[in-house]
């Protein structure tokens, strides 16, 4: 079998939390499991907004956010497996390059929710090269947490579209369950942003 | 190609009807309209592309931009989604979005399948488009006649951006007209 094993790789509640805690204005939208687990752990934020479904959609919705947002940063934090599902998205996103917009794949190699089965990620694709080739040049992968700064910037820097896969440890710890309710998750994202209700 | 170009760019050949519909979407203040491309929705493509308010997003697959008019909207934005009724099936899981985050939705969906159809492969999903929209808890309204395009592309934009309903306006295949298949 085709497998491809990083021998180093990084915790991922660690480097989320890392990530988040040093960008406090960047607005998040993440993937359904693993990934909103990780961003509800590393603290509860008005301007998250976690998917519990519409597999494939997270980077979709971070493009939207961030051409009606210009001004702030907009990450996008997701797996491996939801990135893959809705991998065209990132065609999509290489025409229109918003400079505020920074993907972040948190990479396994494995569907964590379902039974740790192995994605495609571990079986031969490689994402970055993928991304690549859709347009978006800022494309790399990481795998050591020391590379965390590294997105820091890039994600306060707003100077360019940048996708980051982020090599992560297999491994499945406790879950931090961010709310379900995705009218709630909406209204107070709209409102921290100052937008009023319809 | 560069000839194709200026060809369909001409301004003589594009109905009223279309330059009506894209006058509403204006007039309404949409700030995203997402694509797939169809020869009905030609007029509104390139009138997006050479508006320098609306950001035009040519998308791979139409489930993309139902998760995008979700993340304008976040965002205080109000994005339309443009499609063929064949794009449909491929939305139906990203329609969940709508309903579970209760986002308003706006999209106008060009039909295949239901008029002077020569290819048997638009049969199927262009058939059952209402049906599927429908049971993801879509409201559907349809134009059938030129004249009636603004009233109803009027009507279905307001709901969904006044009273965040999620709204299809299908474009009857009737009323785009007979596809031209044999290219010259």
């Amino acid at each position: 079998m085709n497998t491809t094993t990083k021998s180093k790789r990084m915790d991922r509640r660690n480097f989320v939390s890392m990530l988040l805690s040093q960008t406090p204005e960047a607005l998040v939208v993440t993937g359904l499991g693993s990934a909103a687990y990780d961003v509800f752990a590393a603290g509860d934020r008005r301007t998250n907004y976690y998917l519990w479904g519409a597999m494939g959609g997270s980077t979709s919705i971070g493009l939207g956010l961030a051409l009606a947002q210009p001004d702030k940063s907009v990450v996008v934090i997701t797996g491996d497996g939801e990135q893959l599902m809705g991998i065209g998205s990132l065609g999509t996103i290489a025409t229109k390059q918003p400079k505020n917009l920074t993907i972040v794949v948190l990479d396994n190699g494995h569907f964590g929710e379902t039974g740790m089965q192995q994605s495609h990620s571990s079986l031969g694709a490689d994402l970055v090269a993928i991304s690549k080739g859709f347009g978006i040049k800022d494309s790399e992968s990481i795998s050591n947490i020391d590379e965390c700064q590294k997105v820091v910037q890039r994600i306060k820097a707003k100077s360019g579209t940048a996708f980051i896969q982020v090599f992560i440890d297999s491994n499945e710890p406790e879950r931090a369950l961010p709310p379900r309710d995705g009218p709630f998750i909406k209204n107070r994202f709209r409102a921290a942003l100052g937008l009023k209700p319809f | 190609m560069e000839n194709k170009v200026t060809m369909t760019s001409t301004a003589t050949s594009v109905p009223n009807w279309q330059k009506d519909i894209f006058n509403v979407l204006k007039e309404g203040g949409v700030n995203q309209i997402a694509y797939l491309p169809d020869a009905g929705h030609a007029h509104l493509i390139r009138s997006a592309i050479a508006d320098p308010d609306i950001e035009d997003v040519v998308l791979t697959t139409e489930e993309e931009g139902v998760a995008l008019s979700c993340g304008a909207w976040l965002g205080g934005k109000k994005c339309v989604l443009l499609m063929q009724s064949s794009g449909v099936g491929n939305c139906v899981n990203m329609f969940s979005l709508l309903k579970s985050g209760d986002f308003p939705f706006f999209t106008l969906i060009t039909m295949r399948g239901e008029y002077a159809e020569f290819n048997p492969w638009q049969g199927p999903m262009g058939k059952a488009t209402q049906g599927v929209l429908e049971l993801m808890g879509i409201h559907v309204l349809r134009v059938s006649r030129p004249e009636d395009a603004a009233e109803i592309v009027s009507a279905g934009y307001d709901a969904a951006f006044q009273a965040g309903e999620k709204v299809a306006v299908l474009l009857s295949q009737s009323l785009i007209g007979r596809k031209k298949w044999e290219r010259n």
